[in-house]
């Protein structure tokens, strides 16, 4: 016993620095194998209200950016309203007038990042205003992510830029869908993968959101497509898309609820579950 | 003792404040940052307590990692720094460097800039490819190594010019 304490004692230095970076290679493991799996993030109060504050104080050098972003959109909803009454116009609003499906709440970004593999936004908005993990966070260009997790005044977002995000697409004015993942490289581009070599189609295409989501409303734009490849083994497609967003600078977003979401999954679920039943 | 506690609590809240709410949001072409906040570990007395250091710097980097979003990168990274650290002295100053009571802030010599250098070096490696975190973008963790370096070393030894003359 002596001689395990003396062991402890002489050794306490090397002995807290391997338990050290124990804790701290877990952290990182764990932040890199599942997304769900961050403890230390930045929806907490304090880096919430650190970067609320230094937001405050950025917001200044933006103003003639915020409004022109500001001036564009309103021309849009103009351009809808008018629109509206006697034309078959195909809609170019980006938030669906189904108001009974979805519910939209505004939010400011004030912390991004973009140059990492896994890439979080934080909000200035969090539970108290309604947010709950799983809701489609958009910009007036188009999808920026989904509501990780929120505290009560702060919510953190996994952008559309983190190799595992959970989006799935397809080609405008067709059903031919396949899932978004991004490369980790530019952050002005990401990947349309599995999409069906039987699809039509060629650069400038504009790829939304897919129907089967619970998450996003259909028809939300992502990006345009950029170059297309085909992947010998699996036949089939490997697009690469240029995001309508401009993901290095986001000032306010829009989220998105869902509200039969739970009735959908349920459903879903339920179906999967014996498949036999008729 | 107490003034050496002292003024390495102000160092810690000073730079990870600068780093936070300055350094955080220049991003030199898109994702080269420079880490200014390691000056800390660099500048802390070489003859101090030793777990003490490394418990130091671990909490420093866990702090970076809360507001940075990164698990636990930057506390790897600065605990392997805060440990090895004694390597890099033996390695800039020869053997004799711990019975010299060397001031690492106090004059800068090609000793004291190898050190520094040799430290950043280590710190970015570690981070960035733990961040990246993938074998097939090694060129990618290189080449954002030797850049961040680059602007991290101009940074600190701008720094440890202005915080020098009030030393003396």
């Amino acid at each position: 016993m002596q001689q395990i304490i003396n062991f402890l004692i002489k050794n306490s230095y090397k002995l807290l620095f391997l338990l050290l970076l124990g804790v701290s290679l877990t952290l990182t493991v764990k932040s890199h194998s599942y997304h769900r799996s961050q403890y230390i993030n930045s929806s907490n109060a304090v880096s919430g209200y650190t970067y609320n504050q230094i937001n405050s104080v950025k917001e200044y050098f933006g103003l003639r950016q915020k409004n022109e972003d500001l001036a564009r959109e309103n021309a849009r909803l103009k351009e809808i309203l008018f629109n509206k009454k006697d034309t078959i116009l195909e809609s170019k609003i980006v938030v669906p007038d189904i108001l009974s499906t979805y519910t939209v709440r505004q939010a400011k970004v004030i912390k991004n990042s973009y140059s990492k593999q896994e890439n979080f936004l934080t909000l200035d908005r969090g539970a108290f205003e309604g947010l709950k993990p799983d809701m489609a966070v958009i910009s007036d260009r188009g999808v920026v992510g989904i509501i990780e997790k929120t505290s009560k005044n702060f919510a953190t977002v996994i952008s559309i830029l983190h190799t595992k995000n959970p989006l799935n697409g397809k080609i405008k004015n067709s059903e031919h869908f396949g899932s978004i993942t991004w490369d980790g490289r530019n952050a002005g581009y990401v990947q349309l993968i599995d999409v069906p070599k039987l699809a039509t189609l060629k650069k400038g295409d504009t790829i939304v959101t897919g129907a089967q989501s619970a998450i996003f409303p259909e028809n939300i734009p992502i990006g345009k497509i950029d170059r297309i490849f085909e992947e010998k083994a699996t036949n089939k497609y490997v697009i690469n898309i240029r995001l309508f967003n401009d993901m290095t600078s986001l000032g306010y977003v829009y989220i998105i609820e869902n509200k039969k979401k739970l009735e959908k999954q349920a459903l879903e679920t339920e179906t999967e579950k014996d498949p036999t039943k008729k | 003792m107490n003034s050496n506690f002292i003024l390495n609590l102000i160092r810690f809240i000073v730079l990870l404040t600068i780093q936070i709410v300055v350094l955080e949001q220049v991003k030199f072409g898109g994702w080269i940052n420079p880490y200014l906040y390691i000056l800390f570990i660099i500048l802390y007395p070489i003859n101090s307590n030793k777990s003490g250091f490394i418990a130091a710097s671990f909490c420093l980097g866990l702090v970076m990692d809360l507001f940075c979003d990164s698990g636990g990168v930057h506390a790897t990274a600065c605990l392997l720094l805060a440990y090895f650290r004694p390597g890099f002295l033996k390695f800039a100053f020869g053997l004799s460097y711990e019975y010299q009571t060397i001031r690492i802030a106090e004059k800068l010599s090609v000793d004291r800039f190898t050190f520094i250098m040799s430290a950043i070096l280590f710190h970015h490696l570690v981070l960035f490819s733990l961040e990246l975190y993938r074998f097939d973008l090694i060129f990618e963790i290189i080449t954002r190594t030797i850049l961040s370096t680059l602007f991290t070393f101009i940074i600190c030894i701008i720094s440890i010019y202005l915080i020098k003359p009030n030393k003396r």
